[in-house]
């Protein structure tokens, strides 16, 4: 059966952290850092769950400040 | 199948629309300006429109705007957005209209503007960043502002006796003769949001085919000045604002006239 599989790139230094795209993904594939920051002294979105990710850009599309661009491929 | 296998084959799906530019925005974190902001960067370029919009910021926290959508831009003094968009409008009737204007600025000192532009059935577009507060100056009540919602200047909560009820702006345009479409969302969910860019879409193609004035609130959070987390201010709005702010249309003639 064919599947979409996902891949979110954050931009890491636009981020501000405000966690939208965290709850928005339906598969806790984001979270934010813990103790990392950015040059703004944020911290950021980054994959957690890689490998679940449908592609679905819930997470980018809820993002104020259009930081995550999400790829989709269709795998059999 | 490898991260970077899906990068390198796979199809972008989403990305930060092109007309806004890598200016990082001065928003605080979560705020629901940059949604707007993408959503009606993603509407001008969908439409083909870059090069022959002249947007308007306001005064409050938009008023920088300019600085992040690649359009062209006039600021106007605080409230004056729709009459600065009339006359843009009138000199240059081919270009896409439109004012970006929070509830201080639509909705207290800009009123009459507001009522009076929509009232001429400029063939504009009014953005209504409505949040409820004064975001800019620090969180003060606004017209807008909810009975019992605390913000800097009623930290007791909004009182009918001392401040009297919050001002419904959208119900009054959709009274107006002059008015197409007035409409009420917001941006809290994917859901909401592919409404609003629809919402944005129809005013702005209205106001093209020269169909009277347009007017698309949007139920905003502004959780600086609400004290709360991005998260916690979107769920306030659902529980809070929608009930007295519904959403949906109010008005649209466009289809018909
Ligand atoms: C003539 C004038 N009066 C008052 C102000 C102060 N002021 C700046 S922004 C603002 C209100 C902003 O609130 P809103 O329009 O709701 O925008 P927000 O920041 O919430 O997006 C006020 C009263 C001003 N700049 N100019
Ligand atoms: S694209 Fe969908 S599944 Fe993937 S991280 Fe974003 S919200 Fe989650
Ligand atoms: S929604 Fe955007 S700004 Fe907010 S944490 Fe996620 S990537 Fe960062
Ligand atoms: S003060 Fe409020 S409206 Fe202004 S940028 Fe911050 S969250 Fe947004
Ligand atoms: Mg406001």
């Amino acid at each position: 059966m064919a599947k979409m599989k996902g891949a979110t790139v954050v931009d890491t230094e636009r981020c501000k952290g405000c966690n939208l795209c965290v709850v928005a993904c339906p598969l806790d594939v984001l979270a934010l850092t813990g103790k990392e920051v950015n040059r703004k002294g944020y911290n950021f979105a980054h994959e957690v769950l890689a490998d679940t990710c449908t592609g679905c850009a819930s997470c980018a599309t809820v993002c104020p400040d259009g930081c995550i661009t999400v790829y989709r491929l269709k795998t059999e | 199948m490898t991260r970077e296998e899906i990068i390198e084959k796979g199809q972008v799906v989403y990305k930060k629309p092109a007309l806004l530019n890598d200016t990082p925005m001065h928003y605080c974190p979560g705020c629901s300006h940059g949604v707007v902001h993408k959503l009606v960067a993603e509407v001008i370029e969908e439409m083909g429109m870059t090069d022959k919009t002249v947007a308007i910021s306001p005064v409050g926290c938009a008023v920088f705007a300019y600085k992040y959508i690649d359009v062209d831009w006039q600021e106007a003094a605080h409230g004056r957005a729709p009459a600065l968009a009339s006359a843009v409008k009138r000199l240059w009737p081919d270009r896409l209209v439109f004012t970006y204007q929070g509830d201080g600025d639509l909705a207290c000192i800009g009123t009459a503007e507001t009522i009076h532009a929509l009232n001429r059935a400029e063939n504009i577009t009014i953005i209504f960043i409505n949040n409820a507060i004064y975001g800019m100056t620090g969180g003060q009540m606004a017209p807008t502002t909810l009975l019992g919602m605390k913000t800097a200047t009623c930290p007791y909560g909004r009182e009918v006796s001392l401040h009297g009820y919050p001002l419904k702006m959208t119900e009054i345009a959709a009274t107006l003769d002059g008015t197409c479409y007035v409409t009420r969302q917001s941006v809290h969910s994917v859901a909401a949001i592919n409404r609003a860019k629809k919402a944005i879409r129809k005013a702005f193609e209205y106001s093209m085919q020269g169909k009277g004035s347009n007017l698309v609130e949007i139920v905003s959070t502004c959780n600086s000045g609400w004290k709360m987390s991005p998260e916690k201010a979107n769920k306030w709005m659902e529980e809070n604002m929608f009930e007295f702010y519904h959403l949906g249309d109010l008005k649209d003639t466009g289809a018909v006239k």
